[in-house]
């Protein structure tokens, strides 16, 4: 699958490959009322990663629902729409809606947004907040309901167990780290909000930790991510728990890579004897 | 227009100081149709710290050769890197991206760039001059050694230059020059790429004399193609893609 708000609505990347060779497509993070965003600056490399501050610009679940998602219904993959929110009203209201799309088969409920003041990654830092969330979306969400985590947290194993006992049917991990960077020449912070969320290679021994840690503790299929750049990295996953993973910032440097890592995976398995991919989940050898 | 990603092959590298250098590049087949203000996204491999591409505008096109040139000034590790290429090696890009500048309604023209903003302008004199229209140029640097690829703007129309230490030409920034101190200015249409401050300046003078200005921001970018929302300018419907909705837009259309 496709990170969210690393692959638009998936029409951006149609030009370089056909994408009904994957698994499902996030779409950008969604909210109830449209968002402007952060001012820019928004982002900021750095080694082996970056740093974005986005704030989930985007245009609301009624503009997504009248006019993008009929542009995005028949695509020949599973579409799936991240949900996020500054109340539980605004996560239950938002997903009352897309459960209305009928080619829309589930939904990345997002309470792990750093780069949202009001909320988001609030969510997602506690146990008690985190089940709130889950429970009520789940009382009005019919099909199926992914998790996102924040690694923002002192123990993920915890929230993990805790969204699978509120009825998450199941668990991606992980969002963006909360990180800063800082322009020594001019003083300033490089982003306009100081801090943001940083993805790429540098978080993924921090994610693969994490999938571990949770993949003890949860019986859900576990979505992994987190500086996925190939298919080894791909199967690294795998191995460490999860069953499925999204790739994210990786997208934005080779716009064809998702590709590649489903035509990897297939060849990892020709060439260590897995009949099926799937048998490499939680294979890890410890 | 239909982006592609390819691997171009470097068959030059010139040097103009010690801080800009002319790539060309080679496509593989048949070079796709581009427009002047687009621009490619370059992968470079080299180093942990250059983890994204570059976006680079594209300063020249030779469609019988398939080739195109970048202009790059070298101002941090991927461009010194990009700097170091040497021919016979691979050069990938997300090509072409963006929107690009409009056709004047009006012949009377000038195309203001400042440092590596001259970049995208060269292309565009060369599609003015091949619609009809002969381009004024207003081209600025710190000093002479800055002022790059002179001959080759002079090919297409008459160039003015400033340098801030006034080596060459007007001293001052390109709003001292005369050609931008009249009160009836003889020009149309302005087209800027260059720093933002200078470009604001430049918008405002249009704006009060009433010519339609077109500018082509730089905003750091991570994709180019729309999908990280990273590039952000502020306009007056809100934040709009540099990548997508720009890099040109007409200066009214900023909140400047």
């Amino acid at each position: 699958m496709t990170a969210s708000g690393t692959f638009g609505y998936g029409e951006e990347f149609m030009d370089f490959f056909d994408i009904s060779c994957l698994g499902g497509v996030l779409v950008k993070g969604t909210t109830l009322e449209h968002r402007e965003g952060n001012a820019y600056p928004r982002m900021a490399e750095t080694p082996q990663g970056m740093l974005n501050a986005v704030g989930l610009q985007n245009k609301g679940v009624h503009y997504f629902a009248d006019h993008i998602y009929p542009r995005i219904k028949d695509y020949d993959t599973h579409m799936l729409v991240n949900v996020s929110g500054s109340t539980i009203e605004d996560y239950i209201k938002t997903a009352e809606v897309v459960n209305e799309l009928d080619k829309i088969p589930g939904i990345e409920l997002n309470i792990s947004c750093p780069n949202v003041k009001e909320g988001g990654m609030a969510f997602g830092t506690s146990c008690p907040s985190a089940v709130s969330v889950v429970e009520a979306v789940r009382k009005v969400y019919k099909k199926h309901l992914m998790v996102k985590l924040s690694p923002n947290v002192t123990n993920i194993a915890e929230i993990g167990a805790a969204v699978e006992g509120a009825g998450a049917d199941s668990i991606s991990l992980i969002n963006t780290l909360l990180g800063m960077a800082v322009n020594a020449k001019t003083r300033k912070p490089v982003l306009s909000t100081v801090t943001g969320g940083l993805s790429g290679p540098a978080v993924k021994p921090v994610a693969l930790r994490m999938v571990w840690q949770v993949s003890q503790v949860v019986k859900v299929p576990i979505v992994g991510m987190g500086g996925i750049m190939n298919a080894t990295d791909a199967v690294e996953f795998m191995l460490a728990g999860a069953s499925a993973i999204q790739v994210g910032t990786a997208n934005f440097i080779d716009p064809c890579v998702t590709a590649k890592i489903v035509e990897g995976l297939e060849q990892y398995c020709q060439e260590h004897g897995f009949d099926r991919v799937s048998d490499l989940v939680g294979a890890l050898e410890v | 227009m239909k982006k592609y990603i390819d691997d171009f092959k470097v068959i030059k590298n010139e040097r103009l100081n010690y801080e800009y250098v002319i790539l060309t590049l080679q496509h593989p087949g048949k070079l796709p149709a581009m427009m002047p203000g687009q621009f490619v996204e370059v992968r470079v491999d080299n180093g942990p710290n250059t983890f994204l591409r570059r976006p680079i505008s594209i300063h020249d096109i030779d469609e019988a050769n398939n080739t195109m040139k970048l202009l790059v000034q070298e101002i941090g590790e991927g461009t010194r890197l990009m700097g170091q290429l040497k021919e016979g090696d691979n050069c990938n890009l997300v090509y072409p991206l963006g929107n690009s500048f409009s056709l004047p309604e009006k012949p009377r023209v000038l195309l203001v760039g400042g440092g590596c903003g001259i970049a995208p302008l060269l292309f565009m004199g060369r599609h003015l001059k091949a619609n009809g229209i002969e381009p004024q140029f207003l081209l600025g640097a710190r000093t002479e050694e800055g002022l790059i690829a002179l001959e080759a703007f002079r090919a297409l129309g008459q160039v003015h230059t400033t340098t801030e230490d006034g080596s060459v030409g007007t001293k001052g920034y390109v709003i001292h020059h005369p050609v931008m101190r009249t009160h009836e200015p003889e020009i149309d249409m302005i087209y800027t790429c260059g720093p933002e401050a200078m470009m604001k300046v430049v918008a405002k003078y249009a704006r009060n004399h009433n010519i339609t200005c077109e500018v082509s921001l730089e905003n750091h970018m991570a994709c180019g193609f729309g999908a990280c929302l990273c590039c952000v300018a502020d306009t007056i419907d809100g934040h709009k893609c540099t990548c997508t909705d720009g890099p040109v837009f007409d200066s009214t259309y900023l909140k400047w």
